[in-house]
């Protein structure tokens, strides 16, 4: 049985092919203003990748904040569903999944048989999700992609006192000012964001095993300092920015 | 690169008076995240103010700003009998006596500036938003504020203006320009808020309908702090946001009560009560003499 999951997220949607539950093609596009029309696109570099043809897929499940718009599809289930499926088909032994994404940050609690106990969010705010990073990566003049590496370099941990985004920018420009080497401002940024991460994985009462998805989980700098503020280890699985649409694609698998 | 959000400094003092003649002059040093303004009040007076930007270091712009305010007056630090700083740097007024927190400096600023009929003061300024309830002699009973959040401040703003390449004085006035009134922007995030907006220009919104639903998201987010406080009238708004009149009416009409008029620059409430609050303090130390 071919499936697939189309993960509409607000900043890009991607999309997983399994045959037979395993895997075979996944793409992601930007989804910009235009999120249908990414959707089609990613769906069609996924299928190229499986070697299949787009009707070729039986069963199409969608997921994401923006699931409604998505194209092809029957039904679709919750972000919160579709980490936790995705999470525990690749660790059994997760109980606690945290997804941090370009616009919402978001911890899920589970049992063994991948129920979800609790979950917790931040939708409203951009100090607890990749907007944040971006945005200080652009005050920073650091290319997003390097901004992980740099924090790692940093010596001295230097306070962040404001939680909003935009007051954080004007924060990091003072510091600029003040001669701060960029790599302790970097380290700052990554300890405050992950600070927003635990205060919704404490409300959640995590437990190990923890595994980090979504897109920001590339960043290495924000791993280290959410590590550090969790002290437990993270387990972060090879494309963790796809493991959405791989859970809904499982989910179609159920049809 | 123009910049959008870049308000006018300015400076006033009264001509007509000569502060020699007076017995007790004093000042109010407001130092804020994004504005910092200076009052010289002389026998309980307004004489003189200065209102600019706030720099990057809290003491330089403290003492730019008293320096501006005592240009052209012939007066000089030396004969202030009393200073108070005030805002979220007034622990860095250097040439200070002594530092009272904005709250109180607003509420005692409003007092003065609407009269004593005054009850709630909202100030809504660059880096926080504040709701204040007091008394006819301008004494705080109860407040709220937002200073954790972007969304209702005047930076808010100005990212605003930024993005549509609007001069942010001419905001308010452009907002009001729309033949409907658009639902508010639905993102409370600035940097969600500023997404979104994009977006509203892509689909063929015009500047102003966009501005309309930015000031109206806005005003909606201030009412939600003014109910937790409960607004007894009279009615006042301070802070740059105060000449926003796209701001000002909207949120006006949400929470159903009107401000009074600013006979004063909005600007410069916390600044003139710590000069009244130093007025005090220097008649109580004139007296211990």
């Amino acid at each position: 049985m071919i499936t697939a999951g189309i993960d509409m997220g607000s900043k890009t949607v991607k999309v997983v092919i399994l045959r037979d539950g395993e895997m075979v093609g996944k793409g992601m596009m930007v989804a910009g203003f235009e999120s249908r029309a990414a959707a089609e696109a990613a769906f069609a570099a996924a299928s190229e990748e499986a070697g299949i043809k787009v009707d070729e897929v039986q069963h199409i499940v969608a997921t994401g904040a923006g699931r409604k718009f998505a194209p092809y599809t029957e039904r679709s289930v919750t972000d919160v569903a579709s980490d936790v499926k995705g999470a525990m088909a690749l660790y059994p032994g997760a109980r606690t999944v945290i997804d941090v994404g370009a616009e919402e940050g978001r911890a899920i609690r589970c049992n063994a048989e991948g129920k979800v106990l609790d979950f917790a969010l931040n939708e409203k705010c951009a100090a607890g999700a990749g907007a944040f990073t971006e945005a200080m990566s652009r005050a920073l003049e650091v290319e997003i992609e390097k901004l992980g590496e740099m924090s790692l370099k940093s010596r001295n941990a230097v306070p962040m006192n404001a939680q909003c985004a935009v007051f954080a920018e004007s924060e990091v420009v003072s510091l600029l000012h003040a001669k701060t080497p960029k790599e302790d401002i970097a380290r700052a940024v990554h300890d405050a964001i992950a600070s927003r991460i635990v205060s919704l994985a404490r409300k959640v009462g995590f437990e190990p095993e923890v595994i980090l998805i979504g897109g920001v989980a590339h960043n290495v700098g924000f791993v280290d300092s959410l590590g550090k503020a969790l002290q437990c280890e993270v387990t972060i699985p090879n494309d963790p920015e796809y493991i959405g649409a791989y859970g809904a694609a499982l989910a179609a698998t159920e049809e | 690169m123009a910049e959008y959000w870049r308000w006018k400094e300015y400076r006033w003092h009264d001509k007509d008076r000569d502060w020699r003649s007076g017995k007790l002059v004093t000042a109010g040093v407001d130092v804020g995240s994004v504005s910092s303004q200076a009052v010289i009040v002389v026998d309980g007076k307004l004489y003189a103010f200065s209102n600019m930007r706030t720099g990057s270091d809290s003491p330089g712009s403290a003492k730019k700003a008293m320096d501006w305010a005592l240009e052209e007056t012939g007066m000089k630090l030396e004969d202030l009998g009393f200073v108070v700083g005030t805002g979220y740097g007034r622990v860095n007024v250097p040439f200070s006596d002594k530092a009272i927190t904005e709250i109180a400096c607003h509420a005692r600023g409003a007092n003065y500036m609407y009269g004593p009929t005054v009850r709630t003061v909202l100030d809504m300024g660059g880096q926080d938003c504040k709701v204040i309830r007091c008394d006819e002699r301008g004494k705080v009973d109860a407040f709220a504020m937002n200073d954790k959040c972007a969304a209702g401040t005047g930076r808010g703003m100005e990212v605003f203006a930024d993005l549509l390449a609007i001069p942010i004085e001419e905001v308010g006035d452009l907002s009001l320009q729309v033949d409907e009134e658009p639902p508010p922007v639905s993102s409370t995030c600035v940097l969600f808020a500023k997404s979104e907006a994009t977006g509203l220009l892509r689909e063929g919104w015009p500047k102003s309908k966009v501005l309309a639903a930015y000031c109206s998201a806005m005003a909606r987010r201030v009412v939600t702090l003014l109910e937790q406080v409960g607004i007894e009238k009279e009615f006042a708004i301070t802070g740059g946001i105060a000449k926003n009149i796209g701001v000002v009416q909207r949120l006006e009409k949400q929470a159903n009560v009107k401000a009074l008029p600013a006979k004063f620059d909005t600007q410069i409430a916390g600044a003139l009560g710590g000069a009244l609050f130093a007025q005090n303090l220097l008649k109580k130390k004139l007296a211990a003499n």
